[in-house]
Protein backbone atom coordinates (compact mmCIF):
# COMPACT_ATOMS: atom_id res chain seq x y z
CA UNK A 1 0.00 0.00 0.00
CA UNK A 2 3.19 2.34 0.65
CA UNK A 3 3.58 4.30 -2.45
CA UNK A 4 7.32 5.55 -3.45
CA UNK A 5 7.25 8.98 -3.91
CA UNK A 6 10.92 9.84 -4.28
CA UNK A 7 14.14 9.21 -2.75
CA UNK A 8 14.05 7.77 0.38
CA UNK A 9 15.27 10.04 3.35
CA UNK A 10 17.44 9.08 6.23
CA UNK A 11 15.85 11.40 9.28
CA UNK A 12 17.51 11.66 12.37
CA UNK A 13 15.40 12.64 15.46
CA UNK A 14 16.94 13.61 19.20
CA UNK A 15 15.08 13.17 21.89
CA UNK A 16 15.56 13.93 25.43
CA UNK A 17 14.86 11.86 29.03
CA UNK A 18 13.70 14.72 31.53
CA UNK A 19 12.01 14.54 34.77
CA UNK A 20 7.72 14.73 34.66
CA UNK A 21 7.10 18.54 34.51
CA UNK A 22 3.79 16.71 36.50
CA UNK A 23 6.00 17.11 39.62
CA UNK A 24 8.17 19.10 41.67
CA UNK A 25 11.84 19.02 40.37
CA UNK A 26 14.75 19.78 42.19
CA UNK A 27 18.74 20.53 41.84
CA UNK A 28 20.56 18.10 43.64
CA UNK A 29 24.01 17.17 44.80
CA UNK A 30 27.60 18.55 45.55
CA UNK A 31 27.41 20.16 41.51
CA UNK A 32 23.48 21.29 41.62
CA UNK A 33 22.53 19.21 38.75
CA UNK A 34 18.73 18.13 37.95
CA UNK A 35 17.17 14.98 39.67
CA UNK A 36 16.55 12.87 37.30
CA UNK A 37 14.60 10.34 38.74
CA UNK A 38 10.45 9.81 37.58
CA UNK A 39 11.68 11.15 33.94
CA UNK A 40 10.01 10.60 30.66
CA UNK A 41 10.09 11.25 27.28
CA UNK A 42 10.69 15.38 26.72
CA UNK A 43 6.39 15.79 25.74
CA UNK A 44 8.13 18.73 23.21
CA UNK A 45 10.12 16.04 21.57
CA UNK A 46 7.56 14.40 20.60
CA UNK A 47 6.59 16.78 17.67
CA UNK A 48 10.27 16.12 16.29
CA UNK A 49 9.34 12.45 16.13
CA UNK A 50 6.12 13.20 14.55
CA UNK A 51 7.79 15.64 11.82
CA UNK A 52 10.37 13.01 10.96
CA UNK A 53 7.26 10.05 10.69
CA UNK A 54 5.33 12.44 8.46
CA UNK A 55 8.32 13.20 6.38
CA UNK A 56 9.49 9.11 5.76
CA UNK A 57 5.56 8.54 5.36
CA UNK A 58 5.45 11.04 2.46
CA UNK A 59 7.57 9.40 0.15
CA UNK A 60 6.37 6.41 1.15
CA UNK A 61 7.61 5.07 4.46
CA UNK A 62 9.94 2.49 5.48
CA UNK A 63 8.83 0.10 2.71
CA UNK A 64 10.38 2.23 0.37
CA UNK A 65 13.46 2.33 2.71
CA UNK A 66 12.80 5.63 4.19
CA UNK A 67 14.89 5.39 7.96
CA UNK A 68 13.87 7.28 11.19
CA UNK A 69 16.20 6.61 14.05
CA UNK A 70 15.51 8.05 17.63
CA UNK A 71 19.06 9.43 19.14
CA UNK A 72 19.08 9.79 22.95
CA UNK A 73 22.18 11.07 25.36
CA UNK A 74 21.64 10.50 28.68
CA UNK A 75 22.04 7.75 31.39
CA UNK A 76 20.80 4.28 31.33
CA UNK A 77 17.29 5.40 32.16
CA UNK A 78 17.32 7.59 29.13
CA UNK A 79 16.38 4.40 26.37
CA UNK A 80 12.69 4.61 27.94
CA UNK A 81 13.11 8.27 25.61
CA UNK A 82 14.30 5.87 22.60
CA UNK A 83 11.63 3.06 23.17
CA UNK A 84 9.02 5.45 23.24
CA UNK A 85 10.19 7.09 19.76
CA UNK A 86 10.44 3.52 17.98
CA UNK A 87 6.89 2.59 20.04
CA UNK A 88 5.62 5.78 17.76
CA UNK A 89 7.30 4.01 14.36
CA UNK A 90 10.35 4.96 14.80
CA UNK A 91 12.64 2.54 12.76
CA UNK A 92 15.60 2.08 14.88
CA UNK A 93 16.81 3.82 18.54
CA UNK A 94 20.61 4.61 19.30
CA UNK A 95 21.14 5.44 22.68
CA UNK A 96 24.31 7.36 23.52
CA UNK A 97 25.65 6.31 27.25
CA UNK A 98 28.62 7.74 29.17
CA UNK A 99 28.95 8.32 32.74
CA UNK A 100 31.22 10.96 31.91
CA UNK A 101 28.53 12.41 30.41
CA UNK A 102 26.81 13.57 33.32
CA UNK A 103 26.52 16.97 33.75
CA UNK A 104 27.36 18.47 30.52
CA UNK A 105 25.68 21.82 29.29
CA UNK A 106 24.70 22.53 26.08
CA UNK A 107 28.38 23.19 24.45
CA UNK A 108 29.58 20.44 26.31
CA UNK A 109 25.66 18.09 25.06
CA UNK A 110 26.34 19.54 21.23
CA UNK A 111 29.88 18.17 20.92
CA UNK A 112 28.83 14.67 21.95
CA UNK A 113 25.85 14.41 20.20
CA UNK A 114 27.49 16.14 16.90
CA UNK A 115 30.03 13.42 17.62
CA UNK A 116 27.25 10.58 17.15
CA UNK A 117 25.69 11.93 14.00
CA UNK A 118 28.86 11.97 12.62
CA UNK A 119 29.16 8.47 13.93
CA UNK A 120 26.50 7.34 12.67
CA UNK A 121 26.65 9.29 9.15
CA UNK A 122 24.50 10.14 6.35
CA UNK A 123 21.50 11.81 7.30
CA UNK A 124 19.51 14.17 5.19
CA UNK A 125 16.95 15.75 8.54
CA UNK A 126 18.19 16.17 11.54
CA UNK A 127 15.09 16.87 13.52
CA UNK A 128 14.71 17.99 17.53
CA UNK A 129 12.14 19.26 19.57
CA UNK A 130 11.83 23.82 20.44
CA UNK A 131 13.63 22.98 23.49
CA UNK A 132 13.60 20.36 26.41
CA UNK A 133 11.47 20.86 29.17
CA UNK A 134 14.44 20.43 31.84
CA UNK A 135 16.87 23.34 30.93
CA UNK A 136 14.64 24.96 28.33
CA UNK A 137 17.38 27.02 26.92
CA UNK A 138 17.06 25.89 22.97
CA UNK A 139 20.84 26.23 22.23
CA UNK A 140 21.74 22.79 21.05
CA UNK A 141 19.86 22.84 17.97
CA UNK A 142 21.82 25.56 16.50
CA UNK A 143 25.33 24.82 18.51
CA UNK A 144 24.57 21.27 16.26
CA UNK A 145 23.80 22.98 12.99
CA UNK A 146 26.99 25.06 13.98
CA UNK A 147 29.35 22.00 14.70
CA UNK A 148 27.94 19.68 11.75
CA UNK A 149 27.91 22.73 9.47
CA UNK A 150 24.13 22.20 8.72
CA UNK A 151 21.74 24.87 7.59
CA UNK A 152 19.66 25.73 10.51
CA UNK A 153 15.78 25.71 10.52
CA UNK A 154 14.47 26.79 13.99
CA UNK A 155 11.45 26.94 15.47
CA UNK A 156 9.21 25.78 12.55
CA UNK A 157 5.67 25.61 13.03
CA UNK A 158 5.29 23.80 9.45
CA UNK A 159 7.39 22.22 7.02
CA UNK A 160 7.30 21.00 3.67
CA UNK A 161 9.20 18.60 1.08
CA UNK A 162 7.97 17.96 -2.05
CA UNK A 163 8.53 13.96 -3.38
CA UNK A 164 12.24 14.17 -5.22
CA UNK A 165 12.85 17.49 -4.24
CA UNK A 166 15.76 18.49 -1.89
CA UNK A 167 14.74 21.90 -0.67
CA UNK A 168 12.92 22.15 2.36
CA UNK A 169 10.51 25.06 3.37
CA UNK A 170 9.87 25.61 6.74
CA UNK A 171 7.46 28.62 8.38
CA UNK A 172 9.40 29.58 11.38
CA UNK A 173 7.77 31.49 14.04
CA UNK A 174 9.84 34.30 15.90
CA UNK A 175 8.26 36.39 18.55
CA UNK A 176 6.87 39.39 16.14
CA UNK A 177 6.90 37.34 12.96
CA UNK A 178 6.43 34.57 11.01
CA UNK A 179 9.62 33.86 8.52
CA UNK A 180 9.35 31.58 5.42
CA UNK A 181 12.81 30.34 5.40
CA UNK A 182 14.22 27.80 2.36
CA UNK A 183 17.29 25.25 2.27
CA UNK A 184 19.08 22.35 0.82
CA UNK A 185 19.29 18.89 2.88
CA UNK A 186 20.95 18.08 4.71
CA UNK A 187 19.60 20.55 7.16
CA UNK A 188 18.79 21.04 11.04
CA UNK A 189 15.01 21.51 11.70
CA UNK A 190 13.82 22.25 15.77
CA UNK A 191 9.83 22.16 15.26
CA UNK A 192 7.40 23.72 17.80
CA UNK A 193 4.21 22.49 19.58
CA UNK A 194 2.03 24.02 16.80
CA UNK A 195 3.76 21.94 13.91
CA UNK A 196 1.70 19.06 14.24
CA UNK A 197 -0.52 16.33 16.54
CA UNK A 198 1.84 13.69 17.73
CA UNK A 199 0.55 10.23 17.02
CA UNK A 200 -0.07 7.64 20.28
CA UNK A 201 1.36 4.79 20.19
CA UNK A 202 -1.13 2.10 19.33
CA UNK A 203 -1.41 -1.94 20.53
CA UNK A 204 0.57 -2.93 17.28
CA UNK A 205 3.30 0.06 17.42
CA UNK A 206 4.20 -0.91 21.28
CA UNK A 207 4.54 -4.85 19.72
CA UNK A 208 6.29 -4.19 17.14
CA UNK A 209 8.97 -1.71 19.37
CA UNK A 210 9.80 -4.59 20.97
CA UNK A 211 11.96 -6.11 17.94
CA UNK A 212 13.44 -3.18 17.09
CA UNK A 213 16.68 -2.31 17.62
CA UNK A 214 18.80 0.12 19.93
CA UNK A 215 22.42 0.45 19.14
CA UNK A 216 24.34 1.47 22.57
CA UNK A 217 27.09 3.61 22.21
CA UNK A 218 29.83 4.94 24.09
CA UNK A 219 32.37 7.85 24.30
CA UNK A 220 35.20 5.99 23.01
CA UNK A 221 33.17 4.43 20.43
CA UNK A 222 32.08 7.75 19.01
CA UNK A 223 35.90 9.67 19.43
CA UNK A 224 35.47 11.84 22.19
CA UNK A 225 37.48 12.35 24.80
CA UNK A 226 35.62 12.23 28.37
CA UNK A 227 37.44 15.43 29.70
CA UNK A 228 35.75 17.39 26.81
CA UNK A 229 32.33 16.64 28.14
CA UNK A 230 30.33 16.36 31.11
CA UNK A 231 30.73 18.79 34.25
CA UNK A 232 34.43 19.51 33.69
CA UNK A 233 34.46 20.20 29.81
CA UNK A 234 31.36 22.40 30.07
CA UNK A 235 32.00 25.80 29.80
CA UNK A 236 29.58 27.07 32.21
CA UNK A 237 29.22 25.98 36.02
CA UNK A 238 26.40 26.33 38.55
CA UNK A 239 28.12 27.96 41.43
CA UNK A 240 24.79 28.19 43.88
CA UNK A 241 21.19 27.48 44.18
CA UNK A 242 18.38 28.62 45.70
CA UNK A 243 14.92 26.86 46.24
CA UNK A 244 12.30 30.04 45.78
CA UNK A 245 9.44 30.31 48.56
CA UNK A 246 6.56 28.64 47.74
CA UNK A 247 3.59 31.00 47.02
CA UNK A 248 1.28 31.54 49.51
CA UNK A 249 -2.33 32.01 48.96
CA UNK A 250 -3.84 34.95 50.07
CA UNK A 251 -7.11 36.12 50.32
CA UNK A 252 -9.81 34.23 48.68
CA UNK A 253 -13.26 36.17 48.21
CA UNK A 254 -16.32 35.03 46.73
CA UNK A 255 -18.57 37.65 44.29
CA UNK A 256 -21.40 39.04 45.73
CA UNK A 257 -21.87 41.46 43.42
CA UNK A 258 -18.86 43.81 44.53
CA UNK A 259 -15.84 41.63 43.82
CA UNK A 260 -14.82 43.63 40.83
CA UNK A 261 -14.47 46.92 42.95
CA UNK A 262 -12.91 44.57 45.82
CA UNK A 263 -10.40 43.54 42.76
CA UNK A 264 -9.58 47.43 42.32
CA UNK A 265 -9.17 47.79 45.71
CA UNK A 266 -6.73 45.44 46.16
CA UNK A 267 -4.12 46.94 43.32
CA UNK A 268 -4.86 50.31 45.05
CA UNK A 269 -3.91 48.61 48.05
CA UNK A 270 -0.89 47.28 46.54
CA UNK A 271 0.17 50.11 44.45
CA UNK A 272 -0.33 49.15 41.38
CA UNK A 273 -2.68 51.63 40.00
CA UNK B 1 37.97 48.25 32.97
CA UNK B 2 36.58 44.98 31.05
CA UNK B 3 35.26 44.86 27.36
CA UNK B 4 31.62 44.40 27.14
CA UNK B 5 29.81 43.87 23.84
CA UNK B 6 26.28 44.65 22.84
CA UNK B 7 24.37 42.94 20.28
CA UNK B 8 21.60 45.10 19.02
CA UNK B 9 19.63 43.02 16.16
CA UNK B 10 17.75 45.04 14.35
CA UNK B 11 18.71 48.97 15.16
CA UNK B 12 15.99 51.61 14.67
CA UNK B 13 15.78 55.35 15.04
CA UNK B 14 15.02 55.09 18.24
CA UNK B 15 15.92 51.73 20.79
CA UNK B 16 13.43 49.77 22.18
CA UNK B 17 13.70 49.61 26.01
CA UNK B 18 15.28 45.85 26.26
CA UNK B 19 17.97 47.70 23.38
CA UNK B 20 18.20 50.18 25.86
CA UNK B 21 18.75 47.25 28.95
CA UNK B 22 21.01 46.00 27.40
CA UNK B 23 23.23 49.18 26.67
CA UNK B 24 22.78 50.18 30.76
CA UNK B 25 23.75 46.85 31.77
CA UNK B 26 27.04 46.62 29.41
CA UNK B 27 28.05 50.64 30.54
CA UNK B 28 27.59 49.27 34.12
CA UNK B 29 29.94 46.67 33.52
CA UNK B 30 32.62 48.26 31.49
CA UNK B 31 33.72 49.81 28.09
CA UNK B 32 30.23 48.72 25.43
CA UNK B 33 30.85 48.55 22.25
CA UNK B 34 27.66 47.40 19.96
CA UNK B 35 27.63 44.66 17.16
CA UNK B 36 24.54 45.74 14.56
CA UNK B 37 22.98 42.72 13.58
CA UNK B 38 21.27 45.15 10.65
CA UNK B 39 22.36 48.39 8.87
CA UNK B 40 22.09 51.46 11.09
CA UNK B 41 22.47 55.21 9.62
CA UNK B 42 24.42 57.62 11.65
CA UNK B 43 21.91 58.70 13.03
CA UNK B 44 21.02 55.43 14.71
CA UNK B 45 24.36 55.01 15.82
CA UNK B 46 24.16 58.18 17.26
CA UNK B 47 21.56 57.55 19.83
CA UNK B 48 23.21 54.08 20.77
CA UNK B 49 26.40 56.20 20.87
CA UNK B 50 24.52 58.62 23.78
CA UNK B 51 23.07 55.01 25.72
CA UNK B 52 27.11 54.34 26.15
CA UNK B 53 28.56 52.77 23.15
CA UNK B 54 31.97 53.70 22.36
CA UNK B 55 32.43 51.65 19.28
CA UNK B 56 30.43 49.85 16.52
CA UNK B 57 31.19 46.48 14.30
CA UNK B 58 29.38 45.50 11.38
CA UNK B 59 29.45 43.05 8.43
CA UNK B 60 29.61 44.28 4.61
CA UNK B 61 26.42 42.03 3.70
CA UNK B 62 24.51 40.05 6.41
CA UNK B 63 22.80 37.76 4.10
CA UNK B 64 21.12 34.33 5.02
CA UNK B 65 19.95 32.84 8.42
CA UNK B 66 21.45 33.26 12.30
CA UNK B 67 25.23 31.68 10.32
CA UNK B 68 26.70 35.26 8.94
CA UNK B 69 25.32 36.85 12.59
CA UNK B 70 27.28 34.08 14.61
CA UNK B 71 30.09 34.59 12.41
CA UNK B 72 29.80 38.54 13.24
CA UNK B 73 29.68 38.19 16.59
CA UNK B 74 32.34 35.78 17.28
CA UNK B 75 34.47 38.13 15.12
CA UNK B 76 33.77 41.29 17.06
CA UNK B 77 34.29 39.74 20.34
CA UNK B 78 37.88 38.17 19.56
CA UNK B 79 38.55 41.77 18.02
CA UNK B 80 37.44 43.76 21.20
CA UNK B 81 39.27 41.06 23.38
CA UNK B 82 35.22 40.88 25.14
CA UNK B 83 35.10 39.45 28.52
CA UNK B 84 31.17 39.48 28.05
CA UNK B 85 28.33 39.53 25.32
CA UNK B 86 25.24 40.72 26.21
CA UNK B 87 22.17 39.47 23.40
CA UNK B 88 18.46 39.84 23.33
CA UNK B 89 16.45 36.89 25.04
CA UNK B 90 14.63 35.92 22.24
CA UNK B 91 14.65 33.18 19.73
CA UNK B 92 16.99 34.83 17.66
CA UNK B 93 19.55 36.31 20.01
CA UNK B 94 19.92 32.73 21.97
CA UNK B 95 20.68 31.03 18.67
CA UNK B 96 23.48 33.49 17.51
CA UNK B 97 24.68 33.39 20.98
CA UNK B 98 24.76 29.34 20.73
CA UNK B 99 26.22 29.60 17.58
CA UNK B 100 28.88 32.20 18.42
CA UNK B 101 29.91 30.03 21.44
CA UNK B 102 31.17 27.53 19.57
CA UNK B 103 33.48 29.15 17.38
CA UNK B 104 34.73 30.95 20.83
CA UNK B 105 34.71 28.16 22.91
CA UNK B 106 32.66 30.10 25.51
CA UNK B 107 29.92 29.16 27.90
CA UNK B 108 26.69 30.49 26.80
CA UNK B 109 23.84 31.66 29.75
CA UNK B 110 20.40 32.17 28.65
CA UNK B 111 17.61 33.55 30.19
CA UNK B 112 19.46 36.12 32.61
CA UNK B 113 17.99 38.47 35.35
CA UNK B 114 21.35 39.79 36.37
CA UNK B 115 24.66 40.14 35.62
CA UNK B 116 27.44 41.03 38.27
CA UNK B 117 30.64 43.21 38.23
CA UNK B 118 32.73 39.63 37.74
CA UNK B 119 30.51 38.04 35.68
CA UNK B 120 28.24 35.77 37.39
CA UNK B 121 24.74 35.75 36.37
CA UNK B 122 21.67 35.27 37.70
CA UNK B 123 18.67 33.35 36.48
CA UNK B 124 15.73 31.38 37.37
CA UNK B 125 15.45 27.46 36.31
CA UNK B 126 12.64 24.56 36.56
CA UNK B 127 9.73 27.34 35.79
CA UNK B 128 11.07 29.64 38.44
CA UNK B 129 11.32 26.62 41.30
CA UNK B 130 15.39 27.54 41.66
CA UNK B 131 17.52 30.92 41.73
CA UNK B 132 20.66 29.73 40.58
CA UNK B 133 24.18 31.79 39.93
CA UNK B 134 26.18 30.37 37.01
CA UNK B 135 29.94 31.54 35.66
CA UNK B 136 31.63 30.75 32.12
CA UNK B 137 34.22 29.01 32.85
CA UNK B 138 36.15 29.47 29.64
CA UNK B 139 35.84 32.19 27.11
CA UNK B 140 34.21 35.62 26.86
CA UNK B 141 30.57 34.97 28.86
CA UNK B 142 27.74 35.28 26.30
CA UNK B 143 24.65 35.86 28.34
CA UNK B 144 21.38 36.49 26.71
CA UNK B 145 18.75 39.07 28.94
CA UNK B 146 15.60 38.88 29.92
CA UNK B 147 13.51 42.04 29.70
CA UNK B 148 12.67 44.17 32.77
CA UNK B 149 15.97 42.43 34.56
CA UNK B 150 17.71 46.37 34.32
CA UNK B 151 16.60 49.39 35.35
CA UNK B 152 16.64 52.44 33.16
CA UNK B 153 17.82 56.02 33.87
CA UNK B 154 14.48 58.18 34.51
CA UNK B 155 15.74 60.49 31.16
CA UNK B 156 16.89 59.42 27.91
CA UNK B 157 20.50 60.54 27.70
CA UNK B 158 21.33 63.97 25.58
CA UNK B 159 22.47 62.96 22.10
CA UNK B 160 25.77 63.12 20.95
CA UNK B 161 27.60 61.97 18.07
CA UNK B 162 28.28 58.63 16.83
CA UNK B 163 31.14 56.63 17.74
CA UNK B 164 33.16 54.84 15.13
CA UNK B 165 32.16 52.17 13.08
CA UNK B 166 34.26 48.96 12.00
CA UNK B 167 33.65 46.37 9.42
CA UNK B 168 34.81 43.13 9.35
CA UNK B 169 34.88 40.44 6.66
CA UNK B 170 33.19 37.39 7.59
CA UNK B 171 34.96 34.95 5.73
CA UNK B 172 33.44 31.61 5.08
CA UNK B 173 30.25 31.19 6.96
CA UNK B 174 28.80 27.80 5.34
CA UNK B 175 25.08 26.36 4.32
CA UNK B 176 22.19 28.23 5.82
CA UNK B 177 18.20 28.97 5.04
CA UNK B 178 17.51 31.63 3.34
CA UNK B 179 14.70 34.19 4.16
CA UNK B 180 12.27 33.81 1.31
CA UNK B 181 9.09 36.18 2.87
CA UNK B 182 8.05 37.59 6.55
CA UNK B 183 4.86 38.56 7.54
CA UNK B 184 5.28 40.78 10.43
CA UNK B 185 2.07 40.08 13.49
CA UNK B 186 -0.46 42.38 13.16
CA UNK B 187 0.30 44.74 16.73
CA UNK B 188 -2.61 45.08 19.18
CA UNK B 189 -1.20 48.27 20.08
CA UNK B 190 -0.99 46.76 23.65
CA UNK B 191 2.22 46.29 25.68
CA UNK B 192 4.45 43.02 24.17
CA UNK B 193 3.94 40.01 26.63
CA UNK B 194 7.19 39.18 27.44
CA UNK B 195 7.98 42.95 28.33
CA UNK B 196 4.70 44.57 30.12
CA UNK B 197 4.59 45.64 33.70
CA UNK B 198 1.15 43.97 33.87
CA UNK B 199 -0.36 41.16 32.39
CA UNK B 200 -3.98 39.67 31.62
CA UNK B 201 -4.59 35.88 31.06
CA UNK B 202 -7.52 34.40 29.81
CA UNK B 203 -8.49 30.19 30.12
CA UNK B 204 -10.90 27.69 29.36
CA UNK B 205 -13.31 30.04 31.47
CA UNK B 206 -13.64 33.04 28.99
CA UNK B 207 -15.68 30.38 26.91
CA UNK B 208 -14.66 31.85 23.23
CA UNK B 209 -15.09 35.56 24.10
CA UNK B 210 -11.29 37.66 25.28
CA UNK B 211 -13.70 40.62 25.31
CA UNK B 212 -13.80 41.24 29.35
CA UNK B 213 -10.04 40.55 29.27
CA UNK B 214 -9.34 42.79 26.78
CA UNK B 215 -11.29 45.41 28.30
CA UNK B 216 -9.95 44.83 32.01
CA UNK B 217 -6.02 45.14 29.86
CA UNK B 218 -7.22 47.95 28.03
CA UNK B 219 -8.60 50.01 31.16
CA UNK B 220 -4.85 48.84 32.97
CA UNK B 221 -2.55 49.43 30.21
CA UNK B 222 -1.56 45.65 30.49
CA UNK B 223 -0.66 42.81 28.18
CA UNK B 224 -2.70 40.32 26.99
CA UNK B 225 -2.40 36.56 27.85
CA UNK B 226 -3.76 33.31 27.52
CA UNK B 227 -3.20 29.45 28.73
CA UNK B 228 -2.61 26.96 26.07
CA UNK B 229 -6.28 25.53 26.33
CA UNK B 230 -7.09 29.04 25.02
CA UNK B 231 -4.88 29.23 22.50
CA UNK B 232 -5.35 25.71 21.12
CA UNK B 233 -8.95 26.35 20.60
CA UNK B 234 -8.01 28.95 18.31
CA UNK B 235 -9.91 32.20 20.56
CA UNK B 236 -6.66 34.08 20.23
CA UNK B 237 -3.45 33.78 18.67
CA UNK B 238 -0.92 31.34 19.37
CA UNK B 239 1.76 33.98 20.59
CA UNK B 240 -0.09 34.65 23.44
CA UNK B 241 0.19 31.75 25.39
CA UNK B 242 2.07 31.58 29.01
CA UNK B 243 3.53 28.69 30.18
CA UNK B 244 5.63 25.80 29.94
CA UNK B 245 5.24 26.01 26.08
CA UNK B 246 4.62 29.20 25.82
CA UNK B 247 6.07 32.38 27.10
CA UNK B 248 7.47 32.95 31.19
CA UNK B 249 6.33 36.15 32.21
CA UNK B 250 7.39 37.87 35.35
CA UNK B 251 5.49 41.22 36.09
CA UNK B 252 4.55 42.85 38.60
CA UNK B 253 0.61 42.45 38.02
CA UNK B 254 -0.61 39.00 36.47
CA UNK B 255 -4.27 38.70 36.47
CA UNK B 256 -5.66 35.26 36.05
CA UNK B 257 -8.91 34.85 34.61
CA UNK B 258 -10.69 31.50 34.17
CA UNK B 259 -7.58 29.17 34.37
CA UNK B 260 -7.48 26.19 36.45
CA UNK B 261 -3.63 27.00 36.82
CA UNK B 262 -1.96 23.59 36.14
CA UNK B 263 1.52 22.84 36.41
CA UNK B 264 2.22 23.87 32.71
CA UNK B 265 0.74 27.52 33.29
CA UNK B 266 1.83 27.62 36.79
CA UNK B 267 5.31 27.36 35.30
CA UNK B 268 4.73 30.49 32.86
CA UNK B 269 4.08 32.97 35.25
CA UNK B 270 4.74 32.21 39.12
CA UNK B 271 8.10 34.44 39.32
CA UNK B 272 5.04 37.71 39.12
CA UNK B 273 5.24 40.11 41.84
CA UNK B 274 1.50 40.08 42.20
CA UNK B 275 -0.81 37.34 40.66
CA UNK B 276 -5.24 37.89 41.47
CA UNK B 277 -7.21 34.60 40.34
CA UNK B 278 -10.90 35.35 38.86
CA UNK B 279 -12.33 31.66 37.97
CA UNK B 280 -16.07 30.60 38.83
CA UNK B 281 -14.32 26.78 40.67
CA UNK B 282 -13.39 27.35 44.16
CA UNK B 283 -11.14 24.13 43.81
CA UNK B 284 -9.15 25.74 41.04
CA UNK B 285 -5.54 25.26 41.85
CA UNK B 286 -4.86 28.86 40.98
CA UNK B 287 -6.29 30.11 44.14
CA UNK B 288 -3.31 28.50 45.66
CA UNK B 289 -0.47 30.57 44.75
CA UNK B 290 -3.31 33.86 44.02
CA UNK B 291 -2.25 36.63 46.55
CA UNK B 292 -6.18 37.58 45.97
CA UNK B 293 -8.42 34.76 44.59
CA UNK B 294 -11.92 35.74 43.25
CA UNK B 295 -14.60 32.99 43.04
CA UNK B 296 -17.18 34.37 40.46
CA UNK B 297 -18.23 35.02 37.16
CA UNK B 298 -15.20 36.67 34.93
CA UNK B 299 -18.19 38.59 32.40
CA UNK B 300 -19.23 39.89 35.89
CA UNK B 301 -16.34 40.30 37.74
CA UNK B 302 -13.81 42.05 34.87
CA UNK B 303 -15.77 44.30 33.21
CA UNK B 304 -16.98 46.09 36.75
CA UNK B 305 -13.19 46.17 37.43
CA UNK B 306 -12.60 47.81 34.06
CA UNK B 307 -14.95 49.87 34.96
CA UNK B 308 -13.63 51.15 38.09
CA UNK B 309 -10.55 51.33 37.22
CA UNK B 310 -11.62 54.01 34.40
CA UNK B 311 -13.62 55.88 37.12
CA UNK B 312 -10.72 55.97 39.67
CA UNK B 313 -8.54 57.20 36.46
CA UNK B 314 -11.08 59.90 35.75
Amino acid sequence: MSQSTGTPLRILVLVKHVPDVQFDRHLAGEHLRIDRQDSVLSELDEYAIEAGLQLAESRGGAAAGNTVTALSMGPEAAVNAVRKALQMGATEGVHLCDDALAGSDAGATSLALAAAVRHLAGFDLIITGMSSTDAETSLVPAQLAERLSLAQLTQISRVELAADSTTIRAVRETEHAALNLEAELPVLLSVTDQANEPRYPNFKGIMAAKKKKVTVLNLSDIGVDPASVGGAGSATQVEAAEARAEREAGRIITDSGNAGIELVDFLAAAKLI
Amino acid sequence: MQNILVYIQAPGATPTKSQCELLTLGASLGEVRVVLGAHADEATRAVLSSWGATGFYAAEALEGHIAPEAALLAAAAKDFKAAAVLLPNDSAGREVAARAAIKLDAGVITDAIGVEQDLTVTKSVLAGSYTVRVKATRGPLLVTVKPNSVELPSEAPATISAAALSTLDLGEVGPMAVITGVSERASSGRPDLSEARFVVAGGRGVDGDFGPVEELADALGAAVGASRAATDAGWIDHGAQIGQTGKTVSPQLYISAGISGAIQQKAGMQTSTYIVAVNSDPDAPVFEIADLGIVGDLTRVLPQAAAEIRRRKG
